[in-house]
């Protein structure tokens, strides 16, 4: 799995999605064709933006550790992403603005790498 | 293109069959349902079998061929092909069936679809290789989470409550209690789904179909094939098959499933049928907002109004329309490659009269198989 | 002109109290908080760790000046909890920050000290002309054994300073003090620190800690009147206040970077988000002395001088600001949770 994740990193890391010059729109993850325009568009590497808000939510509870909360999430761009939330479930409302943090995903076990990405919390939060 | 019938049905019971083998479940339902089609198994053409995880979970590949094999069938050669497409695996193979009788190529073929999930540990985690491994998977969601992101937003903008969506299990296994086949065998209540404990909010561990061991079969030949050896063959008259994003950030309306929404159209088309004229269906409850979801995009409901159906009983068995007779995903239990060919198996035998306890009266029926959080839609529409 | 050009600081939200720490071990919290002058100390949650922090802290740092990231051609992330024993944090904040790959680095270690070490090797590439800019960051995600002494302030954050000409904060001049003193250390493998109790505090921080401050202040010619706002290494309040007050200042020149009180000591960030505390408020014109403590042993005195450019530097949120808001109070079986003391 490791050239897996480390092809993406940047793109993890640091929110940098695909944008296609010939029908304006965003798109993240990045991605080799444009679902538009197809081989008539002109996709480029461009860094999202760091904030957007709350489309929707779930705080699920998966059997290896504390509620975890996932939300999907519109970027001021437009592109939308999956991602964690890393504030208290009873923090999160549909609509909500969030900005983004650099967290831990997880890790390939205790000898394996550590992947990291990010994460959003409340605008009005500082940390 | 001919008209193509269904001439013998076979279904393995489904549920945790801790002593039956991968092989063993095949060939149950296989034999049951060559013996219900009264033909020879050496007529038989062709096979297609859905299975989604035998790679990852019994490390075999390549089953189409086992599959064959051990079905007593390896003397013909005859081809033998798996198809996948996550837990709409066996609708596919329904369709692929469908599509080498309609076109001429066969004249007798079998679709099939077998999931043994109990040979590994827990397979609680199998229906999560259906979403995006590298952007969805990877930020911690698996299949419940993405059903759950949609259910709240489609509760919180059409008014739906956990209610309506308790509502949908405890009909399924009201349902099941009639069909010898189905894994719970037990009725639940409202009270019971919502007390049970959350797995991505809002959807409970009620709301949730269990994952499981299973096989069904069916022949599928030409009319005039059928019309030799049964008075009241069952047509499908048409299977159609559609796709959508993988991952829900990709779409730009979540609450819709553009798949089932190409899918049935294409087929009321082909059929030349109207939505109203479905008397009786199976469609895939993996979750129990999918089912609310499911009247919508297949035009039974308009958008947003899929829980009045629920609310009014209108899905019940003694509704206008019975929705997963069966018992549904949630309550007969979900082998994932096998449950397109088990709706069809249900399908087959309302329409033929000989659904037992659980039999309403249709003259025309539907089956909906969805992949994963809806990325691929099969729907089949059968008729006498 | 050389210094800093732009700081950033974080601290994760979680806190326990030492209140709660003295419950479960049967101690006396009153006596612990006169002891260390500390109440509680911050908690990573269990997605952080030295290399989040670290890339919280500089990307702030960033966002609050105007450069080209990819003009930051050194980044050294000195922490004694790096993720990886063998695979740098510093290449991890590279990447997330985007400077490209044309950058010297590798990570510092020394106990405490490991930030400020990394603020002179900047200082030093950027007065030679090998970088325009240099980013040093300090950050930590200490761990303390259970029941010992250290638990109650072993805490985690961290800060970021970008190095470069024309300074908000000059470097006027540095000084470094050295020795091998064993006074607290950690052995390859082992889950937590040793330390030689009561030998941590005279042969150990306040030895080098003094010499430091008065070799820079010799050195250099300075007095302690010299300056308006002293930082010092923070393993609990009250070496700082002692400290202080032997070299001559008093507590109002020392409590504005005095954080270790409500968040513990953040060991690698420790004097570093002290500093940072002191920018937030300082004017035009101020000295600071900065003075950290590694163990093992070591100290790194700086003398700085802010300049008129701090005037048009934004400096919200404040470090006080995110010291005080957003907190979220956990109690011990949390807190072992999130430092991986317990495992499922």
């Amino acid at each position: 799995m490791i050239p897996r994740f480390w092809r993406k990193i940047k793109f993890r890391y640091d929110l940098i999605g695909s944008y296609c010059k010939t029908c304006n729109n965003y798109f993240y993850p990045p991605r080799n064709l444009c679902p538009v325009c197809r081989r008539k568009g002109e996709i480029v590497e461009c860094k999202l933006s760091e904030e957007g808000k709350v489309i929707s939510y779930t705080i699920a509870h998966n059997s290896e550790g504390a509620p975890l909360v996932i939300a999907l999430v519109e970027l001021d761009h437009g592109a939308r992403l999956l991602t964690q939330l890393a504030c208290r479930p009873d923090e999160v409302k549909i609509g909500m603005r969030v900005k983004r943090v650099f967290r831990k995903y997880g890790e390939d076990g205790q000898e394996g790498i550590v992947y990291y990405g990010t994460k959003f919390i409340p605008s009005q939060n500082s940390t | 293109m001919r008209k193509v019938a269904i001439i013998g049905v076979g279904c393995t019971k489904f549920g945790e069959l801790w002593d039956k083998s991968f092989r063993d479940i095949f060939i149950e339902a296989g034999i049951e349902a060559i013996e219900d089609s009264g033909i020879e198994g050496r007529e038989i053409e062709a096979i297609y079998v859905g299975n989604m995880s035998a790679g990852r979970y019994i490390n075999q590949e390549h089953i189409a061929a086992l599959i064959a094999d051990y079905s007593g069938l390896a003397e013909f050669g005859i081809p033998a092909s798996r198809v996948e497409a996550a837990d709409a695996s066996g609708g596919l193979a329904l369709r692929h069936a469908f599509m080498a009788v309609a076109s001429g190529l066969h004249d007798i073929v079998i679709a099939a679809g077998v999931e043994k999930v109990t040979d590994v540990g827990d397979p609680a985690g199998m229906l999560s290789t259906t979403i995006d491994q590298e952007w969805e998977s990877f930020v911690g969601a698996n299949l419940a989470s993405l059903y759950a992101i949609i259910a709240r937003l489609h509760m919180e903008t059409y008014g739906g409550k956990e209610e309506d969506l308790a509502m949908v299990s405890v009909k399924n296994h009201r349902n099941a209690m009639k069909n010898p086949k189905a894994q719970l065998k037990r009725e639940i209540s409202v009270e019971d789904v919502l007390n049970s404990p959350y797995v991505a909010e809002p959807l409970k561990l009620l709301d949730c179909s269990p994952i499981c061991d299973g096989a069904a079969a069916v022949v599928v030949a030409s009319d005039e094939v059928a019309k030799k050896v049964t008075d009241s063959p069952v047509y499908i008259s048409c299977s159609t098959q559609a796709s959508d994003y993988l991952a829900l950030h990709s779409r730009k309306d979540i609450l819709k499933f553009k798949s089932i929404v190409k899918a049935s159209r294409e087929a009321y088309k082909l059929a030349k049928i109207d939505p109203k004229d479905v008397k009786v269906a199976e469609v895939h409850d993996s979750f129990s907002i999918a089912e609310i979801i499911a009247y919508e995009d297949l035009g039974f409901a308009r958008k947003g109004e899929g829980y009045r159906l629920i609310r009014e009983g209108i899905t019940e068995l003694s509704g206008e329309l019975p929705v997963n007779t069966s018992g549904g995903l949630k309550a007969c239990g979900h082998a994932p490659g096998a449950t397109g060919v088990r709706q069809a198996v249900e399908i087959t035998l309302q329409l033929r009269g000989e659904a037992g306890k659980r039999q309403v009266d249709a003259e025309v029926g539907l089956s909906l198989n969805l992949g994963g959080a809806g990325a691929t839609a099969v729907v089949s529409i059968f008729r006498i | 002109m050389i210094g800093i050009i732009s700081y950033g600081s974080y601290i994760p939200r979680y806190r326990i109290s030492v209140d709660e720490i003295a419950r479960v071990w049967g101690e006396d919290a009153n006596t612990i908080k006169n002891g260390l002058g500390v109440i509680e100390k911050s908690v990573p949650d269990l997605d952080e760790d030295a290399a989040t922090i670290a890339v919280e802290a500089a990307r702030e740092a960033i966002k609050r000046v105007n450069i080209d990231v990819r003009d930051i051609g050194a980044i050294f992330v000195g922490s004694e909890s790096h993720p990886y024993a063998v695979k740098p944090t510093s290449t991890i904040v590279g990447e997330a920050l985007g400077v490209g790959n044309s950058y010297f680095t590798a990570d510092l270690e020394f106990a405490c000290k490991a930030g400020t070490a990394g603020i002179q090797i900047c200082y030093a590439m950027v007065k030679a002309d090998m970088v325009k800019y240099g980013l040093a960051i300090g950050t930590d995600t200490s761990q303390a054994r259970p029941g010992d002494a250290l638990e109650y302030s072993a805490s985690a954050g961290g800060a970021a300073f970008i190095i470069g000409r024309d300074p908000i904060v000059e470097i006027e001049a540095t000084y470094s003090f050295t020795t091998d003193t064993p006074d607290f250390w950690r052995r390859d493998l082992q889950p937590y620190p040793s330390h030689g109790g009561r030998f941590t505090g005279i042969p150990a921080y306040f030895r080098h800690v003094l010499s430091a401050a008065r070799g820079l202040m010799e050195n250099f010619g300075y007095k302690p009147s010299d300056f308006d706002y002293a930082v010092f290494h923070q393993p609990n309040a009250k070496f700082p206040i002692r400290v202080a007050r032997i070299l001559g200042f008093t507590l109002e020149k020392i409590s504005q970077g005095l954080v270790v009180r409500e968040i513990g000591n953040t060991y690698s960030g420790s004097s570093l988000i002290g500093l940072c505390a002191v920018l937030d408020v300082a004017k035009p014109d101020d000295k600071v002395l900065l003075v950290s403590f590694g163990s093992g042993a070591g100290s790194d005195a700086f003398a700085l001088k802010v300049t008129d450019k701090i005037e048009e530097y934004p400096r919200n949120p404040t470090v006080w600001d995110k010291i005080r808001n957003c907190k979220i109070y956990v109690d011990y079986a949390v807190y072992l949770r999130h430092r991986g003391k317990i495992k499922r």
